[in-house]
C-alpha cells in the first residue's frame, strides 16, 4: 500500500486515475482506517487531501457557505454563522460519532462513503447542497442528491474527489432540521433518519419544502411527494399524518439485525413529523 | 459452615475510600495487560475459524500455509492428544475443533509467522475441506426431538425419554405441596418468558503470550481471571506437570466471569511447542464475540399462586438453558436462585441443560441467576399489579429472613433481604412522582457467593512497610480492599502496604477470581495471615524484653506488654521490630491457607423509572437506585463501582444486547456497533445506597458484592417497562422494535 499526502487537487486527481488498483481518499479516515484495520478492503494507494490548500477551510459565497472537504465536523460544529444558516445540515454532522471521531470526520467523506445511513446527508440533499468535484478533466458540480448510487458507491467516475460542498443561501424565514434513531444515544448507526427544510412565507404558511430520508433504502431518497403536501399548510396534524405516509410508502429498507422493515418504515414517517416541526419552529412558525 | 467468624469491632480504616493502588499506571496507559507482553524472538499467532455453524472437517490441508516464507508453526487438533476427562476434553475441543466445528467461530487450526501480516496471509492458504451439517440455535427448538444434534452421548442419565440428545441435563429443586398451594390462591399467573445471550463485554479481548522450551518448561503470560486454574487446565491438556508451566496474570481489563477459563492459551503453548519460540496471541473483537463464552440464552415458564392479601401460595419454575455446543455448567445454579428471596411452602423448580451450534457458554457474574429470577420477578409483580397490592409489601410479607428454609435447600442464616426491601422503602426514590409514559419497576436480586481455597503471605519489610502476596487476578479493587484489611489489622497505615498478584509458582492453589470470593475470601486469608505476623512480632518483642509471648499483646500498631503484671516497657511499633529482626530470628511473615467457608448470601433490591416513546419504542432509563447489602463495605468506591456496574449490565441485558443469529446459523453483530453495550449517555447516575448485615463467615462481616447487582436489573426494567406501556412484556431485550411491535405500532 503506498500513501500520498496530495499538495493539490490535481495532484490527487492525477494520482488516482493512474492507479489501476484499488484506491481509497483519506479525509478524517474515520470509515477508511476502521476498513482498513479489519481487513475488508486492502487499497494500492490511499490518497491524503488534507494538504491540499482550501480543503480545511469554509468561506462565505454568495450568501451562502462552501465547505471544504477536509473541514472536520468539530470545526463545523464551531461555525456560528453556518449554524444558524443551516442547522439541520450541522447538527447532523454533529451526530457523527462521538467527540474524538468528530475532530476528524468530514461531512465530504460522509457523503462518499455512501452509507444509505450516513447521518450528513439526508440534510445536504434536503438542503439542495452541490458538490464541486475536481477530476482528472477539470471541475465540475453536482447536486449532493446525485452522488450517492448504492451502499458503498458513488457515481464519481475514476479519478474524480469531492473539493468542497456549498451549501446556498436562504431567505429569511426557513430553516431546517435533521434526526436519527439509533437504539442508544450516540456511537450508534442510524436505523431510519429523516431531514426537512422548510421556507415559509409572511403569515407563517409553508411555501416551499424538502423531506429527504436515510437508512430506509440504498441510497439517501429525496421524497419529493411527501414535501409537496406541505407547501400550502401551516403543518396541521391531519397534514402531518398524510406526509408521514407519504414517506412510509416510498420505504423500501431492509430486514436486518439493526431493524425490521415495518420498524423502519413507521419510524421514517415519525421522524420526518417531528424533523417538520422543528424546522418549522426553527423558521419562525407558529401552528 | 464456619459462622462465628465474624467480631463486632471499631473499624479505623476499613470502610474508607482510599487512593486506588493500580490508578495511575490504568489512566496513564503504563498497565500491562494481556496483549502488552512481549519476549525476544516472538512470533504471531493466529486462528483460522468456522464460518459455518456445524460442519464435518473432511480434511485439513496446512501444506501451503507451512510452506510460505515467515511461517515457523501450523497447529490443529491432530497436535493435541485426547484427555480421558470429558471436562478437559470439552475444554481443549472448544479451543481447537476436533473432527467437526461445532459453531460459527469455531478454532479449526492456528498459525505462528514473524510479523502479523504473514499469520493473517498464511491462514488464507489453510485449505479446510467441510461437509456442511444442518444446525440449531434456539433453545427450545433444539429440545425437540428430532433436531440436529450437537455432540452423541452427552445426556446424563436422569433426564427423561422423550427429548433431543442436546438436552444433557435434570434439575429439580424445591419442596412442600405445589397443589396444596396452588389450591390455596386466589390467583395463578402463569407465563413464559424468553431471554437472548449476552456477552460479558469486557473492553480488553483475550490476549496471551507463551514459551515453551526445549527443556519442556514453560511460561504463559496471560489475561484471565484465575491464572492458577489456567495452569491446570494447559497442564492438563499439553501433558505437562504443573511446576514446569509458570502463569503471570496480567493487568485486566474486565472479565464479568468471561475469563474463567481458556480459549487461546493451549493453542498458543502449543505453537510455540511446536516453533521453538514465544508465541503471542491475540484475539480480534470478532474473535471475542464468536468464540469466547457469552452467557445462557433462556426460555422459561413460571407458574406462582397468590392470595388476594399478597401472600405467595405456590411457586413452580420450569428454566430452559442453552449453553452453546457443550453441556452447560450454568443451568444447576439458576434453577437453585429462581425464589430464593422469597419464604415459601410449596416452591419447585426445574432445569434443563441445553446444547445448540453456538459457542460454549461462559459464567457471566451471577451465571444462570439474572434470566430466572427475570421471569419470577415478572409474574410477581403481574400479580401485585392484579390485586393492586404494592410491590414492596408484597416482597416483604413473602421476604426470605434468618431460619427460612431456601427454595434450594439450606436454612438461611443472617441475611440482609429484610433491611434491603426496608430501604428501599424508605427511600425517596420510591415514592417520587411519575409523568406520563413513564413506569417504575422493582425486584429482587440474590447470589450465593462463594469462598473457596485461597493461599496468603504477608511480607514484613525491614523498614516497617508490608508486602503482601496473593493469588487472584484484581479485577474490581481487590489489591485496595486487601492492603486497607491488613492495614487494619496491623495498624499501620494504607499507603505502607502493597499488594501484589503473584505467579503460579510462587503461592499454594488459589480459586479462580469469580463468584464474588475474593474480597471475602483472601480478604480473610489476609487478615489470618496478618494475625500470624503479628503473633510473630510480638513473640520477638517478648524475646526483646525477656517475658513470655503470652505476656505480650498488639495494640495501635505496636507490641505492648499485656497487663500491670508483665513489666513495664514502652510500645514496640512494627517499624522498631522490623528493624531489629535480623537479630531476633531474621524475616518476619505471615501466612494463612484455607479453603474458605461462610461466604454470605448477598441480596439486592432495584428500582427503576423508566419512560418509553411510543411512537419508536424507544426506553429511556430516567432513574436507577441499587440497595445492595455487602455485610461491611471495605473500600464503599469498589462495592458502589459493583454496584452500578452489575445494574449497567443488567440494563444493556434488558434493552439491546443480544445474540443475533441468521437463518444460516453465523453470528451476525460481532461488533460493538451491533451488539449494544449501554454508553454512558444512555444511563442516569446510578444511585447506591449500601446496606451492611454482616455476614458470620468472616471476621469484619464481608460478603462478597461483585454479582448480586446484575441479577435485578432484567425485570426491574421489564416491570418499568410494562407499567408505563400498560402491556406485559415477556422477551429480553426489550429493544425498540420489539415494543413498538407490541404496542402495535408496527
Ligand atoms: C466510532 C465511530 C462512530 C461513527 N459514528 C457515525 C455516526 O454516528 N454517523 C455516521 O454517519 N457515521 C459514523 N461513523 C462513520 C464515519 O465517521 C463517517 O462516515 C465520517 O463522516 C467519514 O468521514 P471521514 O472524513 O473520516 O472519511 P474517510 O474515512 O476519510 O473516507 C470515507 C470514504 O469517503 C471517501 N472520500 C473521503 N473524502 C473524499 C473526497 N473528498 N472525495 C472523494 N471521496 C472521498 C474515501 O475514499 C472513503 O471511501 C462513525 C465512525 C466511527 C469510527
Amino acid at each position: 500500500m503506498r500513501y500520498l499526502a496530495a499538495t493539490t487537487a490535481a495532484e490527487a486527481a492525477a494520482a488516482l486515475a493512474a492507479e489501476t488498483g484499488l484506491t481509497r481518499v483519506l479525509a478524517g479516515g474515520t470509515d477508511v482506517l476502521v476498513q482498513l484495520r479489519s481487513g475488508l478492503v486492502e487499497p494500492e494507494l490511499v490518497v491524503d487531501i488534507k494538504k491540499i490548500p482550501g480543503m480545511r477551510e469554509i468561506t462565505a459565497e454568495a450568501g451562502g457557505f462552501r465547505i471544504g472537504a477536509a473541514v472536520s465536523g468539530a470545526e463545523i460544529g464551531e461555525h456560528e454563522a453556518l449554524c444558524a444558516l443551516w442547522p439541520g445540515v450541522t447538527e447532523g454532522v454533529q451526530l457523527i460519532g462521538s467527540t474524538q471521531v468528530q475532530g476528524r470526520c468530514t461531512m465530504t467523506g460522509n457523503l462518499c462513503n455512501a452509507s444509505p445511513a450516513g447521518d450528513a446527508v439526508p440534510s445536504l440533499v434536503a438542503a439542495n447542497a452541490v458538490a464541486r468535484i475536481a477530476g482528472p478533466q477539470g471541475e465540475r458540480d453536482c447536486p449532493v442528491a446525485e452522488i450517492p448510487s448504492g451502499p458503498g458507491k458513488t457515481t464519481l467516475k475514476k479519478g474524480e474527489i469531492i473539493s468542497s460542498i456549498f451549501l446556498p443561501a436562504r431567505p429569511g424565514r426557513a430553516s431546517d432540521a435533521y434526526l436519527r434513531f439509533i437504539p442508544r444515544t450516540e456511537m450508534d448507526i442510524a436505523v431510519a433518519s429523516a431531514a426537512v427544510s422548510l421556507e415559509l412565507d409572511s403569515g407563517g404558511t409553508v411555501k416551499t419544502a424538502r423531506i429527504a430520508l436515510g437508512a430506509v433504502a440504498p441510497t439517501v431518497i429525496a421524497v419529493d411527494a411527501a414535501a409537496a403536501l406541505l407547501v400550502g399548510t401551516r403543518l396541521d396534524d391531519g397534514t402531518l399524518a398524510k406526509m408521514a405516509q407519504a414517506c412510509e410508502a416510498v420505504c423500501k429498507p431492509i430486514d436486518d439485525k439493526r431493524g425490521t422493515v415495518a420498524f423502519r418504515t413507521k419510524t421514517a414517517g415519525t421522524l420526518a413529523r417531528r424533523a417538520a416541526l422543528i424546522a418549522y419552529a426553527r423558521a419562525g412558525g407558529s401552528r | 459452615m464456619s459462622l462465628d467468624e465474624y467480631r463486632k469491632r471499631e473499624f479505623k480504616q476499613v470502610g474508607t475510600r482510599v487512593r486506588r493502588p493500580d490508578g495511575v499506571d490504568k489512566v496513564t496507559g503504563r498497565a500491562m495487560y494481556g496483549a502488552d507482553a512481549t519476549a525476544p524472538g516472538m512470533l504471531w499467532g493466529r486462528i483460522l475459524r468456522s464460518p459455518h455453524a456445524h460442519a464435518r472437517i473432511r480434511s485439513i490441508d496446512v501444506s501451503a500455509a507451512l510452506a510460505l516464507k515467515g511461517v515457523k508453526a501450523v497447529v490443529t487438533a491432530e497436535d493435541f492428544g485426547v484427555p480421558e476427562d470429558d471436562f478437559t476434553r470439552d475444554v481443549q475441543d472448544n479451543c481447537m475443533a476436533r473432527g467437526r466445528a461445532l459453531y460459527d467461530g469455531h478454532a479449526v487450526a492456528a498459525v505462528a509467522a514473524v510479523d502479523q501480516a504473514t499469520a493473517r496471509a498464511a491462514l488464507k492458504l489453510i485449505k479446510v475441506d467441510y461437509e456442511i451439517l444442518p444446525h440449531v440455535t434456539d433453545v427450545d427448538a433444539a429440545m425437540q426431538p428430532g433436531a440436529p444434534v450437537v455432540q452423541e452421548g452427552r445426556v446424563q442419565e436422569n433426564v427423561p425419554k422423550g427429548f433431543s440428545d442436546n438436552v444433557t441435563a435434570h434439575f429439580e429443586f424445591g419442596h412442600g405441596d405445589l397443589d396444596a398451594g396452588f389450591a390455596k390462591a386466589d390467583k395463578i399467573v402463569e407465563r413464559s418468558f424468553k431471554t437472548a445471550a449476552t456477552h460479558q463485554g469486557y473492553i480488553e479481548p483475550h490476549a496471551c503470550l507463551a514459551s515453551v522450551t526445549s527443556d519442556g518448561k514453560a511460561d504463559l503470560w496471560c489475561c484471565t481471571q484465575g491464572h492458577f486454574y489456567v495452569r491446570t487446565l494447559c497442564a492438563g491438556i499439553l501433558g505437562m506437570e504443573a511446576s514446569q508451566l509458570r502463569v503471570t496474570a496480567s493487568e485486566i481489563g474486565g472479565g464479568f466471569g468471561g475469563k474463567t477459563t481458556v480459549f487461546i492459551e493451549p493453542v498458543a503453548l502449543m505453537l510455540s511447542k511446536k516453533a521453538g519460540r514465544p508465541v503471542k496471541l491475540v484475539m480480534s473483537r470478532d474473535e471475542v464475540f464468536r468464540a469466547t463464552g457469552p452467557t445462557v440464552s433462556s426460555s422459561s415458564d413460571i407458574k406462582i399462586g397468590m392470595t388476594k392479601d399478597g401472600r405467595i401460595t405456590a411457586a413452580e419454575a420450569t428454566l430452559r438453558y442453552q449453553g452453546g455446543a457443550f453441556p452447560c455448567g450454568t443451568t444447576e445454579f439458576g434453577t437453585q436462585a429462581a425464589f430464593a428471596a422469597y419464604d415459601l411452602d410449596a416452591v419447585r423448580t426445574y432445569g434443563w441443560s441445553v446444547m445448540t451450534n453456538r459457542p460454549k457458554e461462559a459464567a457471566y457474574r451471577a451465571p444462570g441467576a439474572p434470566v430466572a429470577i427475570y421471569a419470577v420477578e415478572s409474574v410477581v409483580d403481574e400479580l401485585c399489579q392484579h390485586f393492586g397490592l404494592d410491590p414492596l409489601d408484597v416482597r416483604l410479607k413473602n421476604a426470605a429472613r434468618k431460619g427460612t428454609k431456601s427454595s434450594y435447600g439450606p436454612t438461611f442464616p443472617d441475611i440482609g433481604l429484610v433491611a434491603t426491601l426496608e430501604a428501599a422503602r424508605a427511600h425517596p426514590h420510591y415514592k417520587a412522582p411519575l409523568g406520563p409514559n413513564q413506569g417504575r419497576g422493582l425486584s429482587c436480586g440474590f447470589w450465593f457467593n462463594f469462598g473457596g481455597n485461597t493461599c496468603v503471605s504477608l511480607n514484613v519489610n525491614t523498614d516497617g512497610t508490608v508486602g503482601i502476596t496473593e493469588g487472584n487476578p484484581d479485577i474490581g479493587g481487590s489489591r485496595a480492599s486487601i492492603s486497607l484489611m491488613a492495614a487494619e489489622e496491623l495498624g499501620i497505615p494504607y499507603d505502607n502496604i502493597r499488594t501484589i498478584v503473584a505467579d503460579t509458582s510462587s503461592l499454594g492453589y488459589n480459586d479462580v477470581t469469580d463468584g464474588s470470593r475474593v474480597t471475602f475470601a483472601v480478604g480473610l486469608a489476609t487478615i489470618k495471615a496478618a494475625r500470624d505476623a503479628v503473633r510473630k512480632m510480638c513473640a520477638r518483642a517478648a524475646k526483646i524484653w525477656g517475658i513470655d509471648e503470652e505476656a505480650v499483646q498488639w495494640k495501635d500498631g505496636a507490641a505492648v506488654p499485656a497487663g500491670p503484671n508483665a513489666g513495664k516497657f514502652p510500645p514496640m511499633t512494627l517499624a522498631e521490630i522490623a528493624a531489629v529482626s535480623a537479630e531476633t530470628g531474621g524475616p518476619i511473615a505471615g501466612h494463612y491457607e484455607v479453603n474458605a467457608d461462610g461466604a454470605g448470601v448477598s441480596f439486592g433490591v432495584h428500582l427503576c423509572d423508566v419512560e418509553v416513546d411510543r411512537e419508536t419504542g424507544a426506553t429511556k432509563v430516567l432513574r436507577y437506585t441499587v440497595f445492595q447489602d455487602a455485610g461491611k463495605a471495605v473500600h464503599p468506591d469498589y462495592v458502589e463501582g459493583q454496584m452500578q456496574g452489575g445494574a449497567v449490565q443488567g440494563i444493556g441485558w434488558a434493552l439491546n444486547e443480544e445474540y443475533i443469529y441468521g437463518e444460516d446459523g453465523r453470528l451476525q453483530n460481532p461488533t460493538f456497533l451491533d451488539y449494544r453495550v449501554p454508553v454512558a449517555s444512555d444511563l442516569p447516575m446510578i444511585e447506591t445506597v449500601i446496606l451492611e448485615i454482616p455476614n458470620p463467615g468472616h471476621p469484619y462481616g464481608v460478603r462478597g458484592v461483585g454479582e448480586t447487582g446484575i441479577v435485578p436489573p432484567l425485570a426491574a426494567l421489564s416491570n418499568a417497562v410494562s407499567h408505563a406501556i400498560g402491556l406485559r412484556m415477556s422477551e429480553l431485550p426489550m429493544s425498540p422494535p420489539r415494543i413498538l411491535k407490541a404496542l402495535g405500532g408496527s
